[in-house]
């Protein structure tokens, strides 16, 4: 393993600013650490060699013209394949879109550009983003690198996988239900769902519009404070974005990682903190609410009585719209086409295709979702879930009268092995069951490694008030100067 | 179908219809409901295209302010309440040109609700409830090639163009209309006539339906008297305003054909027939697709503010009954005379011709007469006729003058409506033009005295009245070209009276 990629970004674009390394260099190394480790851990769903170089290229030549370079200026960032990337393959884990190369950039993507960070390709994913494993990838499952035969969480196991791997220093996900946070607390890194709005869903392919957000993926607090800060803020070509700047995120992980959580009044959420989670990882996250403590944060309990009606809720909204959002898929205009000879109609033409492209999984949501609009069950279905959707954000809004943020664990289990819950969807569905609540409220969470469940990482969950992400990166980064980061065994 | 249809006069004495109209206008914004993309008519198949109005994955709509303001100017026009806050929703049904496989509509919080519009059937005034305004995009369009038909069945191949995908619509929904009995077609038709003039007037679309940008379907159903409403069809195609009519008229007897043979009516849409003048069925609405209607999750809701309502309620023009009262004041008209001009669709030309020059009653002259009548003959719309106000401005113009005799000038009409050029083009082409050169006329007339000796005579012994007939040999030998004044004048000189 090369020096230069297991640094943080932070770092790297520092050694790159400061001259003492490339833009060329760090990416080399990166690539070079891919094709060394990819084959086991299968992160990556593309890797754009040539794309990235020439990016790294551009760096090196602006810095050599003494031109000035943002904080990340030669930081390369791997970019969950659920964004659309310019010419570049963007298949969502699907086979629907397979060979597919968009004709425009996400908005992150041009962001990412503008930060003159490196994309050094696209990472594998649930399909469409549905699943907590990225077992349900059509391409392969991606393995976690602290136990190749578990799963790296998902649905973006592949972006934290590539963390935990040292095939990049930052990454990309998307958060419909906790597809952000999870994979970041199995795989011992760091992943923070900004507030709904905060980040452009522009190009990011859609899953469930009023809940898809985009976000930062990184080893430490700092860096995934930096990559939200290149990327977030408002974007005219997304209605739901916020006309806002973005919070300081940045500061409020400098000031965190002080160590001084004075003042700061944290909210253990009661039906989070017992049944429903592993003793190991409620173990862990009680000594990490202690090490908390010993900061000078100011620890209550603070009830949410209807998170435990999240998941349910969420699986009838999140099916319900993807139903609507997948139907473009059809063979009409892009991606798959399936039994065009000449003798199907047009009807069975777009029927094969779906039947062809679309995984299990996502039959099984769409059929979800498509019963669940339909005429007759809308009211006691999706508009019973958007009630009980109001009813959470009102357990929000009253949570943090009282508390600064609220903290739970990430996800109820470690990292479980592959082919463990494929079979009972509800199983699967349970890892969310702690992160799915902040995306119906639209605030922001973050997940930080906490400590290990032998010898597997947990993570802690920081929520937070919408457009407050600022206080999400001071606890969590106050948590990581306490307990240190974690390094998976060699591959 | 062979059944004899009842004659329309039965059909009213025993049922009574319904109608509702449901109106799509299309926007004349610059851009597109939800992209940037130009709306210009006629660019090669799918270039006013991009992620958006094509629906590539990830593709995001935004909301066309300007078609948000249009639609609400229309809803003010039609009285209707501003929806202080409303949301878009979708449409979810599969269809190739459509690119989403859903619609981006409005459905149970429209922008505008509950208003009217009066329209005057046979000097009496009908009040329209309005049910609502409603934003919505457009389509693609499909073609299909190889077939026999034209049709989807049989095709070989589909060609869709994105181009109208996201062209803004607003959808315009009548509520129920009852009592209007033998009127039902004829309100129909002054219904959809007015609510074009008003839109018209408001300047958001050109409202012309016969190239889509004015698109009606028509409701009806029958009843007998004091029974419940009966079951409707919606009958789509309706493409003029002459069509309208003929639809509601030709549902209302083949409806009645059924009920009279103790049929029931099914729900279902038909389609109007230009040729037969009848409607054929569509499919049907029993088993129409379940639409899964839910809010438009990528869309915020539109919040008008009541002081840029209240702005642009100010600022409506002054709409088209008032605009025609005026006119009818200023050009002297009796309210049957207005009526007449109102019903050959001529108010807005009459007004153009008098704007460029022509005095209002030769205006009215030559669109109630001789263009009325061939527009009748050709089976289309007044304005469609081939002629301009200005170049009718100019022909009469032309007649003032002294350089064409009236019946000259509708051969120069003939020229002008077959694309010939302006009158005066025309006329010169043609070789049209008054002969007023009186050394020309002048061995004209000595030519028709020397030929008729005595009816020459009775005019030099003071019989005036005989010199019609000189006139009208004259006339013939100039293929009448001459100005018949000038050759009274002339012969009379000569002959010494």
């Amino acid at each position: 393993m090369s020096d230069l990629t297991t640094k943080t970004a932070a770092e790297i674009a520092a050694l790159v600013a400061g001259g003492e390394t490339s833009a060329v260099e760090v990416t080399q190394a990166h690539l070079d650490r891919i094709a060394a480790v990819d084959d086991q851990v299968h992160a990556f769903l593309h890797v754009d060699t040539e794309g990235a170089l020439a990016a790294a290229r551009a760096v090196d030549e602006r810095r050599a013209a003494g031109e000035p370079l943002g904080p990340l200026a030669g930081v390369p960032v791997a970019v969950k394949d659920v964004l659309a990337t310019k010419g570049v393959p963007t298949t969502v884990g699907s086979k629907i879109l397979e060979g597919w190369r968009p004709p425009y950039d996400a908005t992150i993507v041009e962001r990412l550009r503008a930060a003159g960070t490196v994309m050094l390709g696209k990472t594998n994913m649930d399909e469409f983003a549905m699943g907590s494993s990225t077992e349900y990838s059509a391409y392969g499952p991606t393995r976690n690198p602290w136990d190749l035969n578990r799963i790296p969480g998902g649905s973006g196991g592949g972006s934290s996988a590539a963390l935990a791997a040292y095939e990049a220093p930052l990454a990309i996900g998307s958060d419909t239900g906790g597809s952000i946070r999870q994979p970041g607390a199995v795989t011992g890194t760091v992943g923070a769902k900004p507030t709904y709005g905060g980040t452009s869903r522009y190009g990011l392919v859609a899953f469930s519009s009023s809940l898809d957000t985009p976000g930062p993926c990184a080893r430490t607090v700092l860096d995934a404070a930096l990559l939200h800060e290149a990327i977030g803020g408002h974007d005219p070509r997304d209605s739901t974005s916020i006309p806002q700047p973005v919070p300081d995120v940045v500061a409020a992980a400098k000031l965190g990682a002080t160590g001084d959580l004075t003042g700061v009044k944290l909210g253990i959420v009661t039906e989070f903190a017992g049944e429903g989670a592993e003793p190991g990882v409620l173990a862990v996250f009680r000594e990490a609410v202690d090490a908390l403590t010993k900061l000078g944060a100011e620890i209550v309990e603070v009830s949410c009585p209807h998170f435990t009606y999240a998941l349910p809720a969420y699986y009838l909204i999140a099916p319900s719209e993807c139903s609507s959002n997948l139907a473009r898929f059809d063979g009409v205009r892009f991606g798959l086409r399936v039994g065009d000879d000449g003798s199907r109609s047009l009807e069975e033409v777009m029927s094969l295709t779906r039947e062809a492209g679309f995984g299990p999984e996502v039959k099984r949501r769409i059929m979800l979702g498509t019963y669940a609009l339909s005429s007759g069950y809308y009211d006691a279905y999706y508009g019973q879930a958007q009630k009980v959707r109001t009813l959470i954000t009102r357990d929000f809004t009253a949570a943090f009268e009282q508390v600064d943020a609220l903290i739970s664990p990430t996800t109820p289990f470690v990292a479980f092995p592959i082919g463990a819950r494929t079979s009972d969807p509800y199983q699967m569905y349970l890892a969310d069951l702690f992160t799915i609540p902040t995306n119906l409220y639209g605030g922001p969470g973050i997940s930080v490694p906490c400590g290990l469940s032998d010898g597997l990482p947990v993570g802690l969950q920081v929520m937070a008030p919408t457009m407050a992400d600022d206080r999400m990166y001071r606890v969590a980064a106050a948590l990581e100067s306490a307990v240190g980061t974690f390094t998976p065994p060699a591959l | 179908m062979t059944t004899t249809l009842p004659s329309y006069d039965d059909v009213v004495a025993r049922y009574e219809p319904v109608i509702g109209l449901e109106t799509h206008v299309e926007l004349g914004t610059r851009t597109k409901m939800f992209c940037g993309c130009p709306t210009d008519f006629g660019g090669e198949p799918n270039t006013r295209v991009c992620p958006v109005c094509l629906g590539l994955p990830g593709s995001l709509p935004v909301v066309n302010k300007a078609a948000v303001e249009a639609t609400i100017r229309i809803g003010l026009a039609l009285n209707c309440s501003i929806a202080d806050w409303c949301r878009f929703a979708r449409k979810n049904y599969f269809y190739p040109d459509m690119p989403k496989n859903f619609q981006i509509s409005q459905y149970d919080e429209p922008l505008c609700v509950d208003g009217y519009l009066d329209v005057e059937v046979n000097g009496e005034t009908v009040r329209i409830g309005i049910e609502r305004v409603h934003m919505e995009e457009d389509t693609g369009k499909t073609l299909h090639v190889g077939g026999a038909t034209g049709r989807i069945h049989g095709a070989t191949e589909s060609l869709v163009d994105y181009n109208r995908a996201g062209i803004p619509l607003v959808e315009i929904v009548t509520k129920p209309i009852p009592g209007t009995g033998e009127l039902a077609p004829e309100v129909a038709r002054a219904y959809v006539t007015e609510l074009r003039d008003v839109i018209r007037s408001l300047g958001v679309s050109d409202v012309r339906m016969e190239e889509g940008s004015l698109r009606c379907d028509v409701n009806t159903s029958l009843n007998l008297p004091g029974q419940e409403w009966g079951t409707r069809t919606e009958t789509k195609n309706v493409n003029s305003l002459r069509s309208v009519e003929r639809a509601v008229r030709s549902e209302m007897l083949r409806q009645a054909s059924v009920l009279d043979a103790g049929g029931r009516i099914t729900q279902e849409t038909r389609h109007f027939q230009e040729d037969t003048g009848d409607t054929r069925p569509g499919r049907s609405k029993e088993t129409a697709t379940d639409y899964r209607y839910f809010p438009e999750p990528d869309l915020v809701p539109i919040a008008p503010d009541p002081a840029w309502v209240a702005e642009l309620k100010a600022a409506l023009p002054e709409l088209p009954r008032v605009h025609r009262r005026r006119l009818q004041e200023q050009w002297g008209l009796s309210d049957l005379d207005m009526q007449s001009v109102l019903n050959a669709g001529a108010v807005e030309l009459i007004e153009q011709t008098v704007a460029a020059g022509a005095t209002p009653a030769a205006a009215r002259k030559w669109w109630l007469g001789e263009l009325s009548r061939r527009a009748n003959e050709t089976g289309v719309e007044l304005v469609d006729v081939g002629a301009t106000p200005e170049q009718v401005a100019e022909l009469q113009g032309l007649v003032d003058a002294g350089k064409l005799n009236d019946k000259l000038a509708r051969t120069v009409l003939e020229g002008v409506v077959a694309g010939e050029g302006s009158p005066t083009e025309v006329m010169t082409s043609r070789n049209l033009e008054v002969v007023s050169d009186t050394g020309a006329l002048t061995a004209a007339v000595d030519e028709a005295i020397a030929a008729n000796p005595d009816i020459a005579d009775k005019i030099r012994s003071g019989k005036v009245a005989a010199a019609g007939a000189l006139v009208g040999a004259v006339m013939k030998t100039t293929r009448g070209q001459a100005d018949a004044k000038t050759v009274r004048e002339l012969i009379l000189a000569r002959l010494g009276a």
